[in-house]
């Protein structure tokens, strides 16, 4: 079998398993909305002023939610003793990252959309003209989030206190994706909005990077 | 025993000269004075640091691919004296910014990119606590030593470009930037202690941690006997 026949079935059967309850989304969502409201009260939301902090506010609840969200990834393969029984499965255990970051690239897409109208109304900030940019945005950053985060969950899940080690340890690496996601955001959310191409370049760079390191490494994080 | 008082003897020296020549030979700046003094310090400890880390990432990749516990052991020691060199840059950087720029910090690539390499290493060294079994311990951190490092550029990149404010760089900066060449020479002494100092306390450290290992072992065989 293929890695891509592999990472295909494997991709079936996250979305089998997070669609049958669906906790991982709903739990991010409201999180995330929860993240949304109370950062209203940090500063006056006005128009002008929810354009300069809008988009920040954005990515750091969706970056904050993302390490929530990612934990499960493979702690669940670990609490089930699924982990030997997926790798034996495949011919390449890059197929298992490939599946599990196109899932979590997917849930925190769908997490997004679904927040952005909300977003939209709270702050009254119009994004109808930009949606098919800030699709992009959202897609290239969530791809970087998902792929760095797939990978430190697969450390975290074999280390004590992993619910905290994930933040700690993903967080300071999602750096870039904070700023240049931010930044293209904040361009597209302005009264002329335009698009940032560097900074969607930079995001494609960002990712490319760590799917790569992913594809090289990816065999040893699931070592026994 | 003997080469410990000497290589030691010989680093204090080299720091000492170093430090003397910063404070006596160097000649004062025109705009900052005596403040810029400390840059010899600052600078050439920003630059160990990175080499600092630059082997720990060396020995990272060394250990994902051949498994000896001694790169491991080498990683670890130079994530931790890496920190060091990386605390004394962070400090003295607001000592030299406050006088000089009138703020003790500002958002910089530079600033930023250096306090993100040092919570990264933070992690690091936290992971490592935090797993139990040797050969995974060093396996796991290893890999996250490796994803870390890749991110510097990424990090530095991103700040250089949207979050610029910074006075250009001194070094490389462009025409018109540079050193007076005695303060040059001084810069590069500096820099050569900082390292000699680096290199001492690695040994120290590597040989600790190989101890570490070994009593480790032997704890495993009388508690599996």
């Amino acid at each position: 079998m293929s890695v891509l026949s592999n990472t295909t079935a494997l991709l079936g059967k996250e979305l089998r398993t997070e669609f049958r309850s669906r906790e991982l989304l709903t739990t991010t969502v409201v999180f995330i909305l929860i993240v949304m409201v109370l950062f209203s009260f940090t500063f006056d939301p006005t128009v002008g002023e929810s354009r300069r902090f809008g988009p920040g506010l954005l990515w750091l609840a969706f970056l904050f939610a993302s390490s929530l969200m990612l934990q499960p990834c493979f702690l669940r393969e670990l609490n089930n003793d699924t982990l030997s029984a997926l790798r034996l499965s495949v011919s390449d255990p890059f197929a298992i990252f490939l599946a599990k970051l196109a899932a979590n690239t997917l849930f925190l897409l769908l997490t997004e959309l679904l927040l952005l109208p909300i977003f939209a109304i709270l702050y009254n900030i119009p994004v109808l003209a930009v949606f098919g940019q800030l699709v992009l945005v959202f897609f290239l950053g969530s791809l970087g989030v998902a792929t760095a985060g797939t990978a430190l969950s697969a450390i975290s899940a074999q280390a004590r206190m992993r619910e905290l080690m994930l933040p700690l340890l993903l967080l300071p690496l999602l750096t870039p994706v904070l700023v240049a996601s931010t930044e293209v955001t904040a361009g597209l959310l302005d009264r002329q909005p335009f698009v940032q191409w560097k900074g969607v370049g930079f995001l494609a760079v960002f990712d490319v990077v760590f799917l790569t390191a992913l594809w090289i490494f990816g065999e040893y994080l699931l070592e026994e | 025993m003997w080469s410990r008082l000497i290589g030691g003897s010989a680093v204090l020296a080299l720091v000492g000269g170093a430090a003397y020549a910063s404070f006596y030979v160097a000649p004062e700046e025109r705009t900052m004075g005596l403040v810029q003094r400390i840059f010899y310090l600052h600078a050439a400890c920003g630059l160990t640091m990175f080499t600092a880390f630059f082997i720990c990432f060396c020995s990272n990749i060394a250990y994902v691919f051949w498994r000896s516990a001694k790169s491991d052991a080498l990683a670890v020691s130079a994530a931790e004296v890496g920190l060091v060199f990386s605390t004394v840059n962070l400090v003295t950087g607001p000592i030299w910014a406050h006088p000089a720029w009138g703020i003790w910090w500002t958002w910089d690539a530079r600033l930023t990119s250096a306090f993100v390499l040092w919570l990264l290493y933070i992690a690091y060294l936290l992971l490592r606590t935090l797993i139990e079994e040797p050969e995974r311990r060093a396996l796991l951190s290893a890999l996250f030593g490796i994803f870390a490092f890749l991110d510097v550029p990424l990090v530095y990149g991103s700040i250089r470009w949207w979050r610029t404010q910074h006075p250009q760089p001194v070094l490389m900066g462009g025409p018109g930037s540079g050193l007076e060449p005695t303060m040059l020479k001084i810069f590069f002494f500096s820099i050569f202690a900082m390292h000699a100092l680096m290199v001492l306390l690695l040994i120290d450290r590597y040989g600790l941690e190989k101890m570490r290992g070994e009593a480790e072992i032997v704890r495993r065989e009388l508690e599996a006997a």
